[in-house]
């Protein structure tokens, strides 16, 4: 809710801006002149020297509130959207860049677990031959093995299995 | 076990279980087709109605293709190569040309996953690197290119393709695609790296999982505000687009690349089966539960598009809101989105010069559901857009990509088994190089080749693969396999086929298929297809990041020389088939003894009761 304690706050900021600009000058409240306030909550503002005897030039107030900005949008916990200052254009924040590109995290993480995964998976089945060649040259019941394993020996000619079902009786 | 490799016939590897091959197979069907491109296609064509078209081709083409392959691999044993050449030498041109066909599509497909990997990775931080533009060198604003445009496009086309204005200039080789594509390859071939064994383990993840995240995208959607916009949007139906012949062609040629026939992959999938297995049945249930998947898919993404749709007339609303309270010096919030509509109508009766002079934007939401989007429009651009307004915004964004790539990881698993199983069965590696070394070789060739698409014009080359390898020699291949089966192998012999492995004949339906129906619509396909590609000079939307005044998509013709390529790309993978036929009826006219059967006997037919090769039907007498 925008009342004259609200007002006040915002003209005191300016005027710290003010003194922070202009070092030395003791800007105080009284120095910021409001006028033409509206129910949009828009209004003019002027500032006058501290012994109010000059107006300050616009570009000096410009830069003022440029320099002090992010104080003055958190006094009213508000953004460069949120409150603009006809004429000033925001000043951009540079976004955060980390030095290491965090993809490039993700992807080192990704292409670890691949590669780790490989060379396991070859590595075992490397292993797993030729523990089976040992076996092989050592193992005399090889023959017996397949011996049992007769069902795969050779090869199940399919034609003739055609013929007995026709050839029902 | 030894012995058998003796008498020339090695052991085929075997599904473990019933439920693997089951998931390979809808894992390889379901892809990321039936999520950006069925939605697309049901809302450009009339919501509901589409879905009309789209049932009657699955019925009448799909699923006799489908079950056609199923049986015919089960049956021989054998990849795609290898069942050709046992039905007839002379059409094992049929098996080269899915192999070529299947050797072609991984490579752009897998540049598709490298693109997924890419924004999966970018995920991972805050905010999303696709939410913000960059600012410029002197930090005075943001880059042009983004300001005018948007920061997602931006992130699409510059950060991630850095995209050429045409496809003539190829720029260079962007050196964090090629990394993608690295990660990419290397994940197909460590599920590969055992052959079907590990596959099929991999695809008890690559294939739930994306049900998994499309349903808990579809909670999320549905409680979005404006997904019922786009809901309605999706299923209103218009009947009067059932008359545009393009609706009918569109559905069967959707059908038909959906359900990943032709490819070689599934023959060679179902070559693994044991003997009696019922593949009507699996049919059944691959093609059903891919049409149905693609369905369930619509549903969350519409819901998601029509949330970005109010949200961006939402935004509109509020510009307006900002202009008229600046304007007219009103209190804050006393116009809100709610009496925007009376308040303005107030204001314009009391001051229509003044409201006439401001710039004031014109919100219509429709306009904003008209943003149809598909394929990697709708991915990369459309979606993202769409999560970083959500809350939450990275998990929603990991649960996507994740979802993207587990869909396109198990088509290319499909795609890959249809290159090595031909490979294998060519007889083409020697027995010494084991069989890792073999997939490490086709991964590391497949990488070679799909560095062109890491190019600056990389995205180009991706859509012309797209359209033209993807497209036409798929449907021919599809008409000889079924002409193949029906005709030359014999309906009889088929259904005798059948009859062993299921145990019971296929009815009228199946055949009336078969011998006429299916074949009669993929010719009919196929000539509307061509004839409508070659009604317009083929072109292309091209990213113009310099057009004035805002940069975007420009459509160019194609140059003669890329145009050249595509007629190419169009007929190489189809010249086997003549070309097969040609030399094995010279060979066999000079009467050499050309056949594989022969020096290689398949244990399934014994040609020694071939009185004229001419008429293998005769072959049981």
């Amino acid at each position: 809710m925008w009342d004259d304690n609200e007002m006040f706050l915002f003209r005191s900021t300016v005027a710290y801006a003010m003194r922070r600009q202009l070092p030395g000058q003791q800007f105080s409240v009284p120095n910021i002149v409001v006028c033409n306030e509206t129910a949009r909550v828009s209004f003019w503002f002027v500032v006058m020297s501290p012994d109010m005897g000059s107006l300050i030039p616009k570009q000096q107030v410009e830069k003022a509130v440029r320099m002090s900005r992010g104080r003055i949008n958190s006094a009213f916990m508000l953004t460069d959207h949120t409150l603009e200052f006809i004429g000033i254009a925001p000043t951009l924040a540079s976004p955060y860049t980390p030095d290491t590109p965090p993809w490039l995290i993700v992807f080192g993480v990704v292409m670890g677990v691949v590669v780790a995964g490989i060379i396991f998976l070859v590595g075992s089945s490397v292993v797993q031959k030729k523990r089976k060649k040992k076996q092989k040259s050592t193992d005399n019941n090889a023959e017996v093995n397949e011996e049992h394993s007769a069902v795969n020996e050779g090869v199940y000619n399919m034609s003739f299995t055609d013929e007995e079902r026709i050839t029902r009786i | 076990m030894a012995k058998t490799k003796d008498s020339g016939v090695e052991e085929r590897p075997q599904w473990d279980n019933k439920i693997q091959y089951l998931l390979t197979c809808i894992g390889f069907a379901v892809g990321l087709g039936n999520v950006w491109r069925f939605p697309y296609l049901c809302q450009i064509y009339g919501g509901g109605a589409f879905l009309i078209p789209y049932l009657i081709a699955l019925v009448f083409e799909g699923l006799p293709l489908l079950y056609l392959e199923l049986a015919i691999g089960q049956r021989l044993r054998k990849g795609s190569i290898g069942v050709w050449n046992s039905i007839s030498p002379l059409l094992g041109g049929v098996g080269i040309a899915s192999m070529v066909v299947s050797f072609l599509v991984s490579n752009f497909y897998n540049t598709i996953m490298a693109w997924v990997l890419w924004y999966f990775f970018h995920s991972f931080q805050n905010p999303l690197p696709w939410s913000v533009c960059p600012l410029n060198e002197e930090h005075t604003g943001y880059v042009t290119e983004c300001e005018k445009t948007s920061p997602v496009n931006y992130f699409w086309y510059r950060q991630t393709l850095n995209i050429t204005p045409d496809i003539e200039t190829s720029g260079s080789v962007q050196w964090w695609l090629v990394i993608c594509l690295a990660s990419a390859w290397s994940i197909v071939f460590i599920c590969f790296i055992k052959g079907i064994k590990s596959m099929g383990k991999a695809v008890y993840v690559t294939a739930t999982f994306p049900y998994l995240v499309l349903t808990i995208f579809l909670i999320r959607g549905l409680t979005l505000p404006g997904a019922t916009d786009g809901l309605t949007y999706l299923f209103t139906p218009d009947w009067e687009i059932l008359k545009n012949p393009r609706v009918w062609l569109d559905a069967a040629t959707q059908i038909f690349f959906s359900l990943s026939v032709a490819f070689g992959g599934l023959i060679a999938f179902s070559s693994y089966n044991e003997e009696r297995n019922n593949c009507e049945r699996d049919a059944l249930v691959v093609g059903i539960i891919n049409s149905a998947t693609s369905l369930y898919a619509s549903i969350p993404v519409f819901s998601i598009l029509g949330f970005k749709a109010r949200t961006a007339y939402n935004n509109c609303l509020q510009d307006n809101i900002l202009t008229l309270t600046n304007h007219f010096e009103l209190p804050d919030q006393n116009m809100t989105l709610e009496n925007y509509d009376d308040q303005f109508r107030y204001l314009q009766n009391k001051y229509p010069d003044e409201i006439a002079k401001l710039p004031l934007l014109d919100c219509n939401l429709q306009t904003y559901l008209d943003e149809s989007a598909s394929g990697t429009g709708l991915a990369f651009i459309a979606f993202t857009e769409a999560v970083i307004e959500m809350p939450g915004s990275q998990v929603w964004a990991v649960l996507f990509f994740i979802m993207l790539f587990s869909l396109g990881l198990s088509s290319m698993f499909g795609n890959i088994e249809g290159v090595l199983t031909p490979i294998y069965d060519l007889k083409l590696v020697p027995k010494w190089i084991p069989n890792q070394v073999v997939t490490g070789l086709v991964c590391l060739v497949s990488f070679a080749m799909s560095l062109i698409f890491s190019l600056e014009s990389g995205n180009y080359w991706v859509e012309v693969f797209n359209n033209y390898v993807g497209s036409v020699p798929l449907l021919v291949i599809a008409f000889f396999e079924i002409v193949g089966v029906a005709y030359v192998h014999g309906m009889k012999n088929f259904s005798e086929d059948i009859y062993f492995m299921t145990g019971s004949k296929p009815s009228i339906f199946w055949k009336m298929c078969w011998m006429v129906i299916s074949p009669l619509l993929l010719l009919g396909v196929f000539v509307a297809y061509v004839i409508v590609q070659a009604q317009t000079y083929p072109t292309y939307p091209a990213w113009n990041a310099t057009k004035e005044p805002f940069p975007g998509n420009e459509t160019l013709f194609y140059p003669n020389w890329v145009f050249a390529i595509i007629i190419l790309l169009c007929v190489v993978p189809v010249v086997p088939i003549p070309l097969v036929a040609l030399c094995r009826l010279i060979s066999r006219a000079m009467g050499k003894t050309s056949t594989s059967a022969r020096s290689d006997p398949n244990p399934y037919t014994n040609d020694a009761f071939e009185i004229e090769p001419q008429e293998p039907k005769h072959r049981e007498a």
